[in-house]
C-alpha cells in the first residue's frame, strides 16, 4: 500500500511523456506554465529538443544555458555534451581534461560504448538542477514512452554495470531524488485512442517493474466534448429523418445536411474515444490520478492554447 | 509544387509498389505507420501476387489479430488465406509477417558473424553486450536495417514492406549502419582496447587511461575493452554489412512512404524526413495523409449556414419534435461542433497546402469510424490508398 500521489505542483521533478504525437509538449508546457502561476520558479526542459516547447511560449529556440520564456519559467534544451562539460568541471577538476584530446570525440566514443552515458547525463544534469534548488519544479519535456525507461532506468543500469568510480557515486544520490515520490514523478500522457492507450497502460507496467521512478498521473489529451446526453441523442436522430432534414433545409435556407453528417461524425468520434478512455481507466491502478484536457479547437498552438490548457490543467488538478 | 506525372496515367500506391522489392514506412509515431504498412502489404499480396512479407517493429496485438495470428514473433509466419477470405478477397499472392525482436536478431547476428564458438559465448556473456543488445536505443535501429538486409538477401520474398522503429529522430535508421561501422573503425577505440591487450601504457596515453579509470571505474573499462576486442574479430564482417545495408537503402529497387497525420507536429517531421530523404538522394516514392477530416467541413457556405442556424435555434427547432426545447439545445451543438470541427478542417487543409518536397504520389485517407481490428479493415485501408 502505497501513499496517495502527492499533486504535481508539489513536486520538484517531474518527467512527461507520451506516445509521439499526443501531445506531451504541449501538456509539458501547461505544467509548466500553471506552476508559475502558482508563484513557482519553474524549469522546462527539452530533451529532445525539436524548439517545440519554446515555441508554445511563442520564444525563440533555447539552448543549454536556461533562459527566462515566460514569467517564471525559464527553458534550456538538453545537450548531453555541454552537460559533461559542465559535471567535468564541476567534480573532477582535473587540467589533463583539456590534453586528452578534443572532448567531443572521446565523449562520442564514451557515449557509443557505454550504453546509458547519454541517459545518465540527462538525468544527472536534471537531477542537479533539483539538488541545487535552483528552481521549485523542474518539468521534462522526455523523450517517447519507447524511450523513457532507458532514460529513467539509466542510473539503476550504470550502478549494475560500474561498481566503483566517480560515476557510481554519483548514481547512488540521482536514485536517492528519482526514487523519492514526493520529489520525482512521471506523467503520462495520452490520447483516447487505440495505439497511445495501449502503450500508456504499457508503460505504466514498466515503469513500476523497471524504474524507481513513481508514475503520478496520466493526462488524456484531446478528449472530445460530449455533444449530448442520451435524451439528445434520441431528439438528433429524431432530426435526422428526411422529414425533419427537409424543414430545417427550408427554414435554415440551405442544406443543413453536411452540418448533420459533422455531428454524426462527432459523436461517433467521441464514442469511439470514450471506449478506450474506459479501457485505460480499467487498466490502471485505481489510485493513480486521471487528468482530462479537451480537444482544443483553435487556429493555431501558441501562448493563448498553452494558456488555455494550464488553465484546464488546474481545473483537474483542483486548483 | 506541382506534382511531377509519370507519361500517361497518374501514379498510384500500386503501381510504385508493383516495381519495388522494398518499402520503408516511416514518418512520427502515433499516425498508423504500422497499420498504413500491414495495409499496403495485404493490398500488394491481394492484388499482384507473389510472396509479400510485413515486418513490423509494433508487437500490437491487434495488428497481430487482424492477420489472424496468435502473436507475431521474430520469425516469419505466413497468413493464412482463410483470413483472406472472411474478408471476402482470394489473394493472387502469399502475405507473411514477422516483427523485429531487438535481442533476439543480435544474438543471431553474434552467432553468425562470431569466428567460433568460444568467442560466440564470450561475446553473449559480456554484460555490456547485454545492455547494448537489450537497451541501447541506436542498436534498435541498427537491427531493423540489418534484419532487412539479411531478409532481402535471401531473395524468399518479392516484396517486403518495413514498419520503421519510433526513433527519436526519424533518420536516425538511416545513419545507424554507417555509424556503427564509423563507430568499429574508431581511432579511439583501438586506443583504449590496446592496454587491456598488451598492458603497456605509454606516457602519451596514460592521462586518459587515469580519466578513464576515474570516471567509469577500472572494472566497466575491463569490460568494455573486453567487449570490443571479442567484437574485433567481427570487424570485418559488420563494416561489409553496414556498407551493404547503406547500398540496399539508396538501390533502385528501395522507395520510402512518409506516413502522416495533418496534425502539426507529426506534420512538420514528416516534412524535415521528406526533405532529407531527397537531400540523401533516396527514392521518396510517397506520401499517406491519414485521419484526414472530411472537405465539406471546410466549405464557407455550410460554415456561415451553421453559424445562421446556431443564431436561431429555436426558431428551427418549432413544431419538429415532441420536445421542443431539448431540439433547440441538440441543434445549438449541431451547428457550433460543424463550427469547431470546421477550424481543424481547415487548419489542416492548409498545412497540406504548404507541405514542401511533395512526391509523385501524396494519398489521403480519410478519418474512419471505426478502429481497424481484422483483415478487412486492413483491406478497406489498403483500397483507400491503392489507386
Amino acid at each position: 500500500v502505497s501513499a496517495p500521489a502527492p499533486d504535481l505542483l508539489q513536486l520538484k521533478l517531474v518527467f512527461v511523456t507520451g506516445k509521439g504525437g499526443v501531445g506531451k509538449t504541449t501538456v509539458a508546457a501547461a505544467l509548466a506554465q500553471l506552476a508559475a502561476e502558482h508563484g513557482k520558479r519553474v524549469l522546462a526542459c527539452e530533451v529532445d529538443a525539436k524548439g517545440d516547447l519554446a515555441a508554445l511560449f511563442e520564444a525563440a529556440p533555447t539552448n543549454f544555458v536556461p533562459r527566462e520564456i515566460a514569467p517564471g519559467v525559464a527553458a534550456m534544451s538538453m545537450d548531453t555534451e555541454a552537460s559533461l562539460r559542465e559535471y567535468l568541471k564541476l567534480h573532477l577538476r582535473i587540467p589533463i581534461v583539456g590534453r586528452i584530446g578534443p572532448l567531443a570525440k572521446a565523449f562520442d566514443f564514451v557515449a557509443t560504448a557505454a550504453p546509458g552515458v547519454r541517459e545518465i547525463l540527462t538525468v544527472g544534469k536534471l537531477c542537479y538542477e533539483v539538488r541545487e534548488r535552483h528552481y521549485d519544479l523542474v518539468v521534462v519535456d522526455a523523450p517517447a514512452s519507447g524511450h523513457i525507461i532507458g532514460q529513467l532506468a539509466a542510473p539503476q543500469a550504470i550502478n549494475d554495470l560500474v561498481k566503483v568510480g566517480l560515476i557510481r557515486s554519483q548514481t547512488d544520490w540521482m536514485l536517492d531524488i528519482l526514487s523519492d515520490a514526493q520529489k520525482t514523478g512521471l506523467v503520462a500522457v495520452t490520447t483516447p485512442e487505440e495505439m497511445p492507450v495501449n502503450e500508456t497502460l504499457e508503460l505504466t507496467t514498466r515503469v513500476r517493474d523497471e524504474t524507481t521512478v513513481r508514475l503520478s498521473a496520466v493526462v488524456v489529451n484531446r478528449v472530445l466534448p460530449e455533444l449530448f446526453g442520451q435524451r439528445e441523442e434520441e431528439v438528433f436522430e429524431q432530426l435526422r429523418t428526411p422529414e425533419s432534414e427537409a424543414v430545417l433545409s427550408e427554414r435554415a435556407g440551405g442544406s443543413v445536411a453536411p452540418v448533420l453528417e459533422a455531428a454524426r461524425l462527432a459523436v461517433t468520434m467521441r464514442r469511439t474515444g470514450a471506449g478506450h478512455l474506459q479501457r485505460l481507466q480499467a487498466g490502471l491502478p485505481p489510485d493513480l490520478p486521471v487528468l482530462l484536457l479537451p480537444e482544443m479547437f483553435t487556429r493555431t498552438h501558441g501562448l493563448r492554447t498553452t494558456h488555455q490548457m494550464a488553465q484546464s490543467l488546474g481545473e483537474e488538478l483542483g486548483h | 509544387m506541382a506534382p511531377r506525372r509519370a507519361t500517361g496515367a497518374s501514379p498510384t500506391i500500386g503501381h510504385l509498389l508493383s516495381a519495388k522489392e522494398i518499402v520503408i514506412a516511416c514518418g512520427p509515431g502515433g499516425v498508423g505507420k504500422t497499420t498504413t504498412a500491414a495495409a499496403v502489404a495485404a493490398m500488394a499480396a491481394a492484388e499482384h501476387g507473389g510472396r509479400v512479407l510485413v515486418l513490423t517493429v509494433d508487437p500490437a496485438r491487434r495488428l497481430a489479430d487482424a492477420l489472424g495470428l496468435q502473436g507475431i514473433g521474430n520469425a516469419e509466419v505466413r497468413i493464412d488465406d482463410e483470413v483472406f477470405k472472411q474478408a471476402g478477397i482470394t489473394p493472387r499472392g502469399e502475405l507473411w509477417a514477422a516483427m523485429l525482436d531487438t535481442k533476439q536478431s543480435w544474438d543471431d547476428l553474434i552467432r553468425r558473424h562470431a569466428p567460433d564458438v568460444a568467442t560466440r559465448d564470450q561475446i553473449l556473456a559480456n554484460p555490456l553486450y547485454q545492455n547494448i543488445s537489450g537497451r541501447f536505443v541506436q542498436s534498435h535501429d541498427y537491427i531493423a536495417m540489418e534484419r532487412l538486409y539479411e531478409i532481402h538477401s535471401e531473395g524468399k520474398y518479392d516484396l517486403i514492406v518495413v514498419d520503421t522503429p519510433p526513433t527519436r529522430n526519424a533518420l536516425d535508421f538511416l545513419d545507424a549502419p554507417q555509424r556503427l561501422a564509423d563507430f568499429f573503425s574508431s581511432r579511439l577505440l583501438r586506443w583504449l582496447i590496446v592496454p587491456y591487450r598488451s598492458r603497456l601504457v605509454n606516457a602519451a596515453t596514460k592521462p586518459f587511461y587515469s580519466v578513464a579509470d576515474r570516471i567509469l571505474g577500472t572494472q566497466f573499462l575491463a569490460d568494455i575493452s573486453e567487449f570490443f576486442i571479442l567484437f574485433q574479430s567481427m570487424y570485418e564482417g559488420f563494416v561489409t554489412r553496414s556498407d551493404a545495408v547503406t547500398r540496399l537503402l539508396s538501390d533502385r529497387r528501395t522507395t520510402f512512404m512518409v506516413v502522416s497525420t495533418l496534425e502539426a507536429t507529426p506534420l512538420r517531421e514528416a516534412e524535415f524526413f521528406s526533405t532529407e530523404l531527397t537531400a540523401r538522394k533516396l527514392h521518396l516514392g510517397a506520401i499517406i495523409l491519414n485521419k484526414v477530416l472530411p472537405d465539406y467541413l471546410r466549405d464557407s457556405s455550410t460554415a456561415r449556414l451553421a453559424q445562421h442556424m446556431a443564431d436561431q435555434v429555436d426558431a428551427l427547432a418549432e413544431g419538429l419534435t415532441d420536445e421542443p426545447v431539448v431540439a433547440a439545445r441538440v441543434l445549438k451543438e449541431v451547428a457550433e461542433s460543424f463550427l469547431h470541427f470546421g477550424i481543424v478542417a481547415r487548419r489542416e487543409a492548409e498545412q497540406q497546402n504548404e507541405l514542401k518536397g511533395a512526391p509523385d504520389i501524396l494519398v489521403t485517407v480519410p478519418f474512419f469510424d471505426a478502429d481497424i481490428y481484422d483483415m478487412g479493415g486492413l483491406i478497406r485501408l489498403g483500397q483507400q490508398v491503392w489507386d
